[in-house]
Order: C-alpha cells, then structure tokens, then sequence
C-alpha cells in the first residue's frame, strides 16, 4: 500500500463552543479517490474546511507530507498543494470567467495544469471567458470552480458536492471528466451526497456520522446495508 | 460669467477631493473598513511634506518622492500591525480603533509642529494661471485635477489589468476563499492599505500647497473624501471623480452666493443627492 500523503489523527473540530468532528482518523493515499458520505450536517464539510486550513485545529492532528497543519493558515496549505473546489462553487463574482482561473493559478506550482489545459478539459468556458462567472450556468460555474483548483496543480483535491443542484446529465459531463483529472497520480477526496456515484469513483470510502467516522472501507467492499447503518445510525 | 467660473473652479477643486476620497474608497472596497483616520492621514502626509521640503530644500512635488513611499509604508505596517486584528463580522472594533487613530495621530502632530498654521511654499505654482477664453485657470488646480485624473485611471488600471487588483477584488469578494487560492489576506489588506495612504500623499502635499493647514483640519478632510466617496456610489473610482466634482462645484456655487455658504452648500449637494439616489450617482460597477 502507498504511503499516505494526508493523515488526520483524532481530528476534533469546533464552531466557538460546538463541536462539530470528534475524533475523526483518516488517511489519503498518493494516487488515491476516497470518497466521504454522510447524511446533511455530519461534518463533511467541516472536514474539507479543517484540511484546508480554513478552519483551525491542532497543529498535530493533520499531518500532509510528514507536516503538521493542523493549524496552518489555508494560504500556506495552499502552496503545499491542497486544493478544494468548496461547497456551492463560491465563484468570484466580480472576475471573469478567466480570472477566476487565473486566480487559482496563483500559488505558481509546478505541473500539467494551465489554462490551456483547463480549456482542454471544459471547451465551453474558453468561449464564455470574458463574461462574469455570476452570468454562467450551475454546471458551468462547477466546471469553472474544479478548474480554478486545477490551476493551483494540487498534489490532493478535494471536491465538496460537486453535483449538488446540478441536472444529471451535467452531474455525468462533469464526473466523466474526473478520470482525466486524478488520472495523473494526483489524490482526491470527494465528498458526495449520492452514494452510487462516490462508491463508483473510489477506491475506498468513509461514512460520517455526527462527527464521527461511522464505516470506513473499500468501496467496492462495503454493502448496502453497511451503508445504510453507518449513514443513520440505525440498526 | 461669474457662474461659469464657479463650475470651472468648482470642478477643478473635485479634483483634490476625488484624491481626498479614492483612498477611502478602495480601503472600503477592499475590507470594508471605514477608516475614520484618514483625513488626519492626509494631513500626516502634508507635515511629512512640510518636514521634506524644509529638511531636504526641495519643492513640494519633489517631495513626493520621499512622502508617497513613506505612506505607503506607513499604510503597510498599519494595516498589519492593527488594523488587520480589528478586522471581522463586527463593524465597531475598526471604527473605534481608527477614530482611536485619529486622535492619536492629531496629537502627535500638536505635540510635533505645534497648532500654529503652517504651509508648504510651491513659489509660482501658486500664483501661476492660465486664460482659457474669459477664464482664467490657476496653475495648481488644472494641476491637481489632471493628477487626480491620473490617479484614478491608475488605480482603475490596478484594479482591473493587474495580478495585484484581481487579489484586491477576489479577497473583497469572498476572503476565506481567496485564502484558498494562496493569498494570504493579512498581506493583502496591508499591500491595499500601502496603496491607499501612497494616494494619501499625493492629496495631503496638494493640500498643502493649495491652503494652509493645522493638527486640527483632518475631520474636514475626512467628510469630503466622505461625501465625494457617497455621492459617487461605493465602489466605484470614477464616480468618486464625479462626486468630488459635483461636492467642488456645489461648494464654488454656494460661495459666490455667499462666501459664509460655501461649505453648507456642498453638504446639502450631498444631502440631496443621497435622498434622490441613496446608493450614490454609479453603484459598484465594474471594469
Ligand atoms: N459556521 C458554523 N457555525 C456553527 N455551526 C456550524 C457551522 N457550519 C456548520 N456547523 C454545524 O456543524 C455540523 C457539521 O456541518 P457540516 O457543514 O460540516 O456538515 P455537512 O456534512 O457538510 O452537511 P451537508 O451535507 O448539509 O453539507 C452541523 O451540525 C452544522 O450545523
Ligand atoms: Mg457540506
């Protein structure tokens, strides 16, 4: 097995006095798909912000390349190569499409990715380049937000609910581009809602449930039923 | 005739007020922060001038050289070694802490350069016009308002063309996700605030050789650079050149009516223009 690249070890998380992740171990491997599921509010996002650097943790308990971040700022997290395209695509509305794009290649890191490339992968967004991100489609918005973390060339990338209010035949344009994306030896996370979808582009997978990890597995491993326990808690 | 002169006037005076707001503007573009202390920052920026051209013997515009980096510099550390930590959902403590700021730099000057009068000497600057048909143009103020032109197109130019204004308008726009992208706003705010107080110099020296001035004149300053940023529409440079016009012609109108109503006429510019249209002239548009 690989080395892990990303560890969280006993990861606890908090919102002022709520805590929202107990505890959480995690690993991501080089090269690796994992996927995250869990039912609204269990602490999937919460885990992506944490990673990022977005919100603060105890510096030893996220550990990326033998680094502890836990308490690293998410501009420093940035340049070490974590990406995250966020929850509800969280475009700048005022850059265009391209300097959305541009923006995200800011921290300058060697790799694959560059606009052309980016335009390669999504061809509708260089003919929609100069127009404001605000005025494009959800799925093209998505398209622009996945890119925009490509830009960075990220050794991991995290995706939070790329298909969340999408039409599912965007949701398949945009999960039939992931090969090409994590084929080059980066490692994601996906963190998803549907669970057909994540189990099929994973190779492994875990369930939170309140804050805790509920199931842990290979995704082509765990059964239904495992699922349906670990997402409710119910017997 | 008298009336023609008034706008004419009036409009190059915008000029220095365009300069007194466009700081004010980005600042709170950038970070939403109402920088109380920014009129005592323009009049910092005149003594720093005065101090330059007595020390070095030099011109007021030449020292330019010296003031426009010195604020800048200033403006950095300030930014990241206060105002950066009042920063957050709440709007007081940035308040407080920049009126704090105020007083603070109103008494350094007094305790500094005393409460005496003071003004920077630009020999036939001053005096100097030009006839334009009837008019007569003096040499400062068509100076002053080509500069603040300058300034605003540049600014304008920042913020739109430049690695550095898309920084600017990514963090305005979403800060925790601009982090995401490696920005790391700390330097972000103070690299806005640097190029916000190097404006500062620019309008505290034309201030300077324009009027004389005292510790006590920021406030004023302060409520121009206000009224101009409002009446422009936040967010917008160019509009806060025309705001800055329309406060100086309002102001050059009231005084040939009467001297006593030159600045109560600009408040009341502003004050109507504010109930006509409560989110200024040009509301945040871009590009
Ligand atoms: N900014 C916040 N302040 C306080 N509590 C929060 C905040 N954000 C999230 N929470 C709480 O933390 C818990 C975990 O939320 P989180 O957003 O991580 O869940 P999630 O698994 O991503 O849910 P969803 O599927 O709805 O996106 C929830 O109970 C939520 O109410
Ligand atoms: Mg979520």
């Amino acid at each position: 097995m690989p080395e892990p690249i990303l560890t969280l070890t006993g990861l606890d998380a908090f919102y002022g006095d709520f805590q929202a992740l107990y505890g959480v171990d995690l690993e991501v491997s080089e090269g690796e798909v994992l996927a995250i599921i869990g039912a609204n509010g269990a602490g999937k996002t919460t885990l992506l912000r944490s990673i990022a650097g977005l919100i603060g943790n105890e510096a030893s308990q996220i550990t990326y390349r033998g680094r502890s971040i836990g308490n690293a700022r998410p501009d420093v997290v940035a340049q070490m190569g974590l990406a995250m395209v966020p929850e509800g695509r969280q475009l700048f509305p005022s850059l265009s499409v391209e300097e959305n794009l541009m923006i995200g290649g800011r921290v300058n890191r060697e790799g694959p990715w560059n606009l052309r490339k980016v335009y390669d992968l999504f061809p509708i967004l260089e003919e929609r380049k100069a127009q404001a991100s605000t005025s494009l489609s959800g799925g093209q918005q998505q398209m622009v937000a996945i890119g925009r973390a490509l830009m960075a060339n990220p050794d991991l990338i995290m995706f939070d609910e790329i298909s969340l209010g999408l039409a599912p035949v965007i949701i398949r344009d945009i999960y039939k581009a992931l090969p090409g994306i994590v084929g080059g030896g980066m490692s994601a996370v996906i963190v998803e809602q549907d669970i057909t979808k994540a189990l099929a582009v994973s190779s492994r997978v875990y369930c939170l449930q309140e804050g805790r990890v509920s199931l842990e597995g290979r995704s082509d491993a765990v059964s239904r039923e495992d699922i349906a326990r670990a997402y409710f808690g119910v017997e | 005739m008298d009336f023609l002169n008034a706008v004419v006037q009036g409009t190059l005076l915008g000029g220095l007020y365009a300069l007194f707001a466009a700081g004010l503007s980005l600042i709170f573009g950038v970070m939403r922060l109402v920088n109380i202390a920014h009129g005592d920052l323009i009049v910092l920026a005149a003594y720093l001038g005065l101090t330059t051209t007595v020390v070095l013997g030099v011109h007021p515009l030449v020292a330019l050289i010296v003031v426009v980096p010195a604020m800048a510099g200033i403006g950095y550390v300030l930014q990241r070694g206060v105002l950066n930590h009042t920063l957050g959902d709440d709007i007081l403590p940035p308040l407080l802490v920049t009126f704090g700021l105020s007083v603070i730099i109103q008494n350094a000057l007094l305790e500094g350069y005393s409460a005496d009068p003071q003004k920077m000497d630009a020999g036939v600057l001053e005096t100097a016009s030009v006839a334009l048909g009837p008019l007569s143009l003096g040499l400062l103020p068509l100076l002053t308002f080509a500069i603040a032109v300058a300034v605003i197109a540049g600014l304008q130019w920042t913020f739109y063309r430049t690695p550095l204004g898309r920084a600017f308008r990514a963090t305005s726009d979403n800060q925790d996700i601009a982090q995401l992208m490696g920005l790391n706003k700390r330097h972000v705010f103070g690299l806005a605030m640097a190029l916000a107080l190097a404006v500062t110099a620019v309008a505290g020296i034309l201030l300077g050789i324009r009027t004389s001035f005292d510790p006590s004149v920021g406030g004023g300053r302060l409520i121009f650079g206000f009224e101009a940023v409002i009446i422009g529409g936040l967010g917008n440079l160019w509009g806060t050149l025309v705001g800055g016009v329309i406060l100086g012609v309002a102001q050059t109108l009231g005084a040939t009516i009467n001297p006593g109503w030159q600045l109560l006429a600009g408040h009341i510019a502003f004050l109507v223009i504010l109930a006509v249209r409560p989110n200024g002239l040009f509301p945040r548009i871009s590009g």
